[in-house]
């Protein structure tokens, strides 16, 4: 049987919800597909913040964000995009609060605000109070508010079902295939328009703030069918994850005036961004931390780590804001963050590129930017381009209402006007081959193998520091990689919750989003934002302030095309802090 | 270290009711139990179904009972339970396979208390104030992550699957001590029914097994006592 919906959004996190919300408010019948249960979703993890220009403890303009923001990106960042953004994630915080998010309060009754990494006033003169935060669970917050609007719009979720392919044809989106993972069916849903918004990968490498389910699904389904992913050599790495697992300790930390320390007990930050010191965007304080351990000053009976010193910092000032990183650190490591540093070094954390999109979320196909009817994306599978070469802290929670609202409101008027298009039963095919032949294999490669080789990998050959020469060695690595994938073989044979089968699937995505960053991290010989090639240091706006989009071919080859950067009001200049 | 990993298993293909089954895992005294569980399944039993997504304790995926307790996976360490470690699917919620329960009737429970806010005057052009005072006062509510850690330790919950159940309860706290809500009233009628708040007796099981460190009891307690005065 045909499942049938106007819109029917893939993904519950911040960016599903939000999109889901405001296409019902269009007056769509709004269904959403998520592999996990509601609330399980990965936003929940954010921490810190979201940025926008309230002015609620100190002076601040739209504008300010929208430089910061552009100057973060290292000019990669599309100007209307920021634009758009800076102006509309004010109205987005205020209609969160509406909504019954329980932000922190100043005692004057309006939303608190902190400092973060890379904001701030004055065109770059001093850090800014201008993340709306709820304690360190501002993305939990975010996330269980929209949950609470889409059951109070009584919005229809398909939960745990894992969307196994988009039908895409003549150019068109109609619908989607899902297996549904309580009873091992295959469902076939029929849409008029689909939005993507299914989150990140950071599961490609091993070092993640990620969720275990974070990887890539939607991206790779659609990078295999021969749509583009946008700027995918753009992988943020954040500074501060708990040493050596990788669970996130928030940038809020430094904005409520936590320090980096090396061996030495020195603020190595005063070295690398003598205006703005600790508070600088990520990728110059994750390349720092790394300097810092290259150099020999690093912590730790392998000098292999740095510390985020908080001791300083008034004890209930920690205990109130910062409470859930404080409990990781006790929980984790035994340390706890009023008594000494804690120890932490980058963890992948945000996939700054993905399915490339308008201003209003439609996915498009080429440079031109030909829109693909029907297809919509949202959040950190997308790539609008707001974030341009690295993301400011904060903006990853703005980014998923502003455009997940815009989202939801284009695709249920397109809906309106849209007919649900004929479907085949046989679309289910290639999703049930696919499955037959991981459940059938006789090969001896196991997933478990097979990912931790390709986390490693990755770790090894395109984090934060890249060349050409590893990025190279990555390619034939991933080549090898998808080869033995096609001799995986499972235990689990069976139909109910079949998490093994599932985990297959999800190699697959993870070596395809693997591909296309790993190709055009290669392909962008400079270094801009979170893409440091060391071959090629300096950035090079004469030949690269240009968007990649990477089509697949064939497994382990990689074409491209290029689309303009929309600039503006601000005029690319060298990025110092 | 060597770890004795015993795992409740059910599989409606394969079994009539749930079996022991046991595992030696080799293990830091820092792993998580959630770790051991990924040991099996990717080394010596594919098969093993359970939930787990963020794997630090936000998510609230993987909520079992751990050595008789309900707990996180993902936040409870080896060398804070020995070397015998045994884990079981939560109570009270249909076992769909191995440590996977429904989790339906737990959110048909949530949807029941209207877990939203609810005021229908027009929102002002800016944030609604509410001071600090006002926003601590139901701030241990909103750290819930809906794990069902809470509702499934509960012996009446256990008996009458019908009642609301804690998590259920502090939801409804949440909104009903927020400056910001109208909806007591509405929510009062869920509550105050026969499979409302009243069913509580007060076994503290709730305030135990939260991983978040909710004090639920208490919460509950002052719900029933919102309704009581409100009567008056």
């Amino acid at each position: 049987m045909v499942i049938r919906h106007g819109v029917i959004v893939v993904g519950a996190g911040g960016a599903g919800l939000a999109t889901a919300l405001y296409a019902a408010k269009e007056g769509a019948d709004v269904a959403v597909v998520t592999k996990l249960y509601p609330t399980r979703s990965h936003t929940g993890a954010a921490q810190g913040g979201i940025g926008a220009a309230l002015g609620n403890v100190e002076e601040d303009h739209w504008e300010w964000h929208m430089f910061d923001t552009v100057k973060g990106g290292d000019y990669l960042t599309d100007q209307d995009a920021a634009e758009v953004f800076a102006k509309e994630v004010i109205e987005a915080v205020l209609e969160l609060e509406h909504m019954g998010l329980p932000f922190d309060r100043l005692p004057n009754g309006r939303i608190a605000q902190r400092r973060f990494g890379g904001h701030t006033k004055d065109w770059g003169k001093a850090p800014v109070h201008r993340a709306a935060h709820a304690a360190d669970r501002t993305g939990h917050m975010i996330l269980q508010t929209l949950y609470q609007q889409c059951v109070k719009a009584g919005i229809t979720f398909y939960n745990e079902f894992h969307v196994t392919d988009v039908i895409l044809e003549d150019g068109v989106a109609k619908g989607l295939v899902a297996y549904e993972l309580a009873t091992g069916e295959l469902h076939l849903f029929q849409a008029k328009a689909i939005v993507v918004a299914s989150g990140g990968f950071g599961r490609i490498y091993k070092v993640t703030s990620n969720a275990y389910t974070l990887t890539g699904d939607l991206q790779a389904i659609l990078y295999r069918k021969g749509l583009p992913l946008e700027d995918m050599e753009f992988y943020q790495f954040h500074p501060t994850g708990l040493f050596p697992l990788g669970i996130l300790l928030t940038e809020g930390a430094r904005g409520e005036g936590g320090i980096l320390r090396n061996a030495l007990g020195e603020r190595f930050m005063e070295r690398y961004a003598p205006t703005i010191k600790d508070l600088a965007p990520r990728d110059l304080v994750a390349r720092a931390m790394y300097l810092e351990v290259r150099e020999g000053r690093g912590v730790g009976p392998r000098k292999d780590h740095v510390l985020l010193d908080l001791t300083h910092l008034p004890p209930e000032v920690i205990e109130k804001k910062l409470p859930d990183i404080t409990e990781f650190s006790r929980i984790y490591l035994g340390v706890d963050p009023l008594k000494e540093p804690v120890p932490v070094m980058p963890t992948a954390h945000y996939a700054m590129g993905g399915i490339p999109t308008t201003l209003w979320g439609e996915v498009i196909r080429d440079e031109k930017n030909t829109v693909v009817p029907g297809l919509y994306a949202a959040g950190e599978a997308a790539c609008v381009s707001l974030h341009g070469a690295n993301r400011l802290g904060t903006n990853s929670l703005g980014d998923l209402v502003v455009f997940g609202r815009r989202a939801g409101i284009h695709a249920a008027r397109f809906a309106k006007d849209a007919d649900f298009h004929e479907l085949k039963p046989d679309h289910l095919g290639e999703s049930r081959e696919r499955i037959e032949r991981l459940k059938n294999s006789t090969g001896k490669e196991k997933v478990a193998v097979l990912r931790a080789e390709l986390q490693q990998s990755m770790m090894d050959h395109a984090s934060v520091f890249r060349t050409g020469e590893l990025l190279a060695k990555q390619v034939e690595v991933l080549k090898e990689l998808m080869d033995r994938y096609r001799n995986v073989a499972l235990q689990d044979k069976g139909e109910a919750y079949n998490t093994e089968l599932v985990e297959a699937l999800e190699l697959g995505y993870l070596l395809e989003v693997s591909e296309a960053l790993v190709h055009s991290a290669l392909n962008r010989t400079e270094s801009r934002g979170a893409h440091a090639r060391e071959d090629y240091p300096e950035r090079d706006d004469a030949n690269w302030l240009k968007h990649t989009l990477a089509y697949k071919v064939e497994d382990g080859k990689v074409a491209f095309r290029y689309k303009p950067v929309v600039l503006g009001r601000f005029q690319p200049q060298a990025r110092v802090y | 270290m060597q770890v004795t990993l015993k795992v409740l298993r059910f599989d409606p293909a394969r079994h009539k009711r749930p079996e022991w089954q046991t595992f030696q895992v080799e293990a830091e005294p820092t792993d998580r139990v959630l770790d051991l569980l990924h040991k099996v399944k990717e080394g010596q039993d594919g098969t093993l179904a359970f939930r787990r997504s963020c794997g630090h304790g936000i998510c609230g995926s993987d909520a079992m009972l751990i050595n008789g307790k309900n707990r996180l996976a993902c936040k409870t360490l080896v060398k804070d339970l020995g070397s015998q470690i045994a884990v079981e699917p939560i109570r009270g919620l249909p076992v769909e396979k191995d440590l996977i329960v429904d989790m339906e009737p737990f959110f048909a429970a949530y949807r029941a208390v209207k877990p939203y806010l609810i005021n229908d005057d027009p929102p002002p052009a800016r944030e609604r104030l509410q001071s600090p005072e006002e926003r601590e006062r139901f701030d241990q509510g909103t750290k819930c992550i809906l794990c069902a850690s809470c509702t499934t330790s509960c012996p009446v919950f256990w008996v009458n699957g019908a009642y609301l159940g804690p998590a259920a309860i502090v939801q409804a706290h949440r909104f009903l001590f927020d400056s910001r809500d109208r909806g007591k009233r509405e929510r009062f009628r869920a509550l105050g029914s026969g499979s409302g708040v009243w069913r509580c007796r007060t076994a503290y099981n709730c305030t135990e097994a939260c991983p978040r460190e909710i004090p639920v009891t208490q919460l509950i307690e002052e719900v029933k006592r919102a309704i009581l005065f409100d009567r008056f």
